[in-house]
């Protein structure tokens, strides 16, 4: 029963948010177990891809009850790849977190609740069932309260209770949705209910259903009504969990949209429209709040959201190119965005904030840290040939081809606003010369006064990232075939279904 | 809350309401029970102990921190999601049963040890709310 492999990333981050668990006073022995963890959960996670590359779609019967009947977790290319980029950011960010969480953060069982974290998100991209996403979801916004919130400073309360609050609301629709759906077709398997909803005649309750979940998706991604709670959210906690919620947490969300919007609610006029419209205003509201913004975390906030709208407005488009270009962009996005928080941690630990207006001169004293930080908004923007640029290429030729004129023109201004910001970033803080006032807090260790090993455990997860981004950039050709096979699995559920209900 | 009847009453009660939550938790496969609500009357036992001595008598007779209930509970639980993939290569959470019948019990499967990892979690985090709460009232 090779196939139950698909399920190992799963029994990995449990085991060791239970183990970390018993060790709930030993730091030091918690931060060799997460390494450990780490390197154990992307071993398997690579192991996982190679086996579903070789033999296609993989389908596990939890408690070896059958479809429709019982909860499958189904491992496709989607899936797989999705996998192998949380193991990644997950080692680099708990590499990070080693060294720049603070001890008295680490002793409320920081480590145990990111494995239960990852557990969740590695949950929600393996699972088949739609009420399972829903518990995984749960579980994924759960352990972020205990992150976001952990330490109990003033304004990290007051983000994490605007994040809460808003996520609450969105598991509420979710499972108002979900509702909507059982009493449609009586079904919970995704591939079931894909299956039985083309058998409805009224096409009003299915566009019902259909927008309940795009809400309840769009709260968790940050699409523009509803993407309020983000900024004001994310530069609160400390960046290692920052990070682990800008590469994956609004990820999930858009990866449930790609995959209800190709199984379940395929080619619906109305929502692709409302798909495209969504995503202009995100890009427009996002780039925008991006511009005005004088912290950098707070810029990275804005730009999250610019560039979820780059991913909804292709999944709108809805061909294979479009969506192969939005699947590119994922790849690309989650690798970048985590970097991008880890690159402010850094910048924080440097020079004690992260307001542009206060820092500066960065080149000058750490030249090669920032030809490592270029690469990465070189990315970002998409200066070619770097590996923002290649998904661009596809959404830009799908709009155009589609006459989705709004989107194209709403691709070029994020494009070139995300390119605007940088250029401010960087020559605010990197060529500026240094302002004379700048704020210290008391006990703060700034970067210069760290060993030699903590500021490489700093680093390294940045360079990992970085070299990551750059294969993805020079080895694009790799990864676009890699996503136009996934494109052409999703874009025909029917290979998916069949795999879950063997007929 | 320290009067005499009270007293009494925890004194008779701790064991009887133990007793009954391990029932609770074998009864709970096929009839309304299990090992959430088990944990719920097993930590209620010592509630009811805590309110009769203060908490440091209760600490004292229970011995271990009740936080450390919970990841052994987890154990148990994963122990017995994990055990049909280690064991026979089947899907994980896949029941096992022993064959034959015991007497009380009955018959004992792998989802007896999930709901008896259910019942140490339910009891450790109950407790140590309760408890945390009441230390800083």
């Amino acid at each position: 029963m090779t196939e139950n492999i698909i399920t190992y990333p799963l029994v990995v981050h449990l085991f060791f948010s239970i183990v970390l668990m018993f060790f709930w006073q030993k730091i030091k022995v918690q931060k060799i177990l997460t390494i450990v963890g780490n390197f154990i959960a992307l071993g398997v996670a690579i192991a996982v891809f190679i086996h579903i590359w070789s033999n296609g779609t993989q389908v596990v019967n939890a408690g070896n009850w059958d479809a429709p009947f019982g909860i499958v977790f189904v491992g496709d290319m989607l899936s797989a790849t999705l996998l192998l980029l949380t193991a990644v950011s997950g080692l680099a960010v708990s590499i990070f977190s080693i060294v720049s969480v603070i001890n008295a953060r680490l002793r409320f069982g920081f480590f145990s609740v990111y494995h239960f974290l990852l557990l969740g998100l590695n949950g929600a991209f393996l699972t088949g069932d739609i009420f399972n996403l829903y518990v995984w979801f749960e579980i994924i916004i759960i352990s972020s309260f205990v992150l976001i919130s952990i330490g109990g400073e003033k304004n990290q309360l007051e983000g994490a209770i605007k994040y809460f609050t808003l996520n609450f609301f969105g598991s509420l629709i979710f499972l108002t949705a979900l509702g909507v759906i059982y009493g449609l077709t009586g079904s919970l398997n995704m591939a079931d209910i894909a299956n039985k909803i083309k058998l409805i005649d009224s096409q009003v309750l299915i566009d019902i259903s259909a927008v309940l979940f795009l809400t309840a998706f769009s709260i968790k991604s940050a699409v523009f009504p509803l993407n309020f709670w983000l900024p004001a959210s994310y530069h609160t906690p400390p960046s290692a969990v920052s990070a682990i919620f800008s590469g994956l947490l609004t990820k999930v969300g858009v990866y449930a949209l790609i995959r209800m919007m190709t199984l379940i609610f395929p080619q619906d006029e109305f929502l692709m429209n409302l798909l495209i419209v969504l995503s202009v205003l995100t890009i427009i509201s996002g780039s925008f709040g991006a511009i005005i913004q004088n912290n950098i975390r707070k810029v990275f906030s804005y730009l999250i959201i610019c560039h979820i709208g780059f991913m909804i407005g292709g999944l709108g488009v809805f061909n294979v190119l479009a969506i192969s270009g939005v699947l590119f962009y994922l790849i690309h996005d989650i690798i970048v965005k985590t970097n991008l928080f880890l690159i402010g941690g850094v910048i924080y630990r440097i020079k004690g904030t992260t307001n542009m207006k206060k820092i500066g001169d960065l080149y000058h004293s750490f030249p090669k840290l920032s030809l490592l930080i270029i690469i990465v908004l070189f990315s970002l923007v998409g200066v070619p040939p770097l590996s923002g640029f290649w998904p661009k290429i596809s959404l830009f030729l799908s709009s155009y081809n589609n006459e989705n004129y709004w989107y194209f023109g709403a691709l070029i201004l994020g494009s070139f606003i995300t390119l605007v910001v940088v250029a401010k970033i960087w020559s605010e803080a990197f060529w500026k010369k240094q302002p004379e006032f700048s704020i210290r807090k008391k006990k703060f260790i700034s970067f210069g006064q760290l060993y030699t090993l903590q500021k490489w455990q700093f680093i390294t997860p940045i360079a990992i990232l970085a070299i990551i981004s750059l294969y993805i950039g020079f080895g694009a050709d790799h990864i676009q075939t890699l996503s136009l096979k996934i494109a052409e699995d999703i874009i025909d559920p029917q290979n998916y279904i069949d795999a879950v209900l063997k007929p | 809350m320290k009067t005499l009847i009270l007293r009494t009453a925890s004194d008779i009660l701790l064991p009887v309401l133990l007793l009954f939550s391990v029932f609770i938790l074998f009864r709970g496969h096929y009839l309304p029970g299990g090992g959430f609500v088990g944990g719920l009357i097993a930590a209620i036992a010592f509630v009811l102990h805590a309110f009769a001595y203060g908490l440091k008598n209760t600490r004292k007779i229970i011995k271990i921190h009740p936080g450390f209930l919970m990841p052994l509970g987890l154990l148990i639980s994963f122990g017995s999601a994990i055990a049909p993939l280690v064991a026979e290569g089947l899907p994980i959470m896949t029941g096992l049963w022993v064959p034959g019948h015991f007497p009380v019990i009955g018959k004992i499967g792998s989802a007896l040890f999930f709901d008896t990892g259910v019942y140490f979690v339910v009891f450790g985090v109950s407790l140590t709310i309760i408890f945390t709460i009441s230390e800083n009232a």
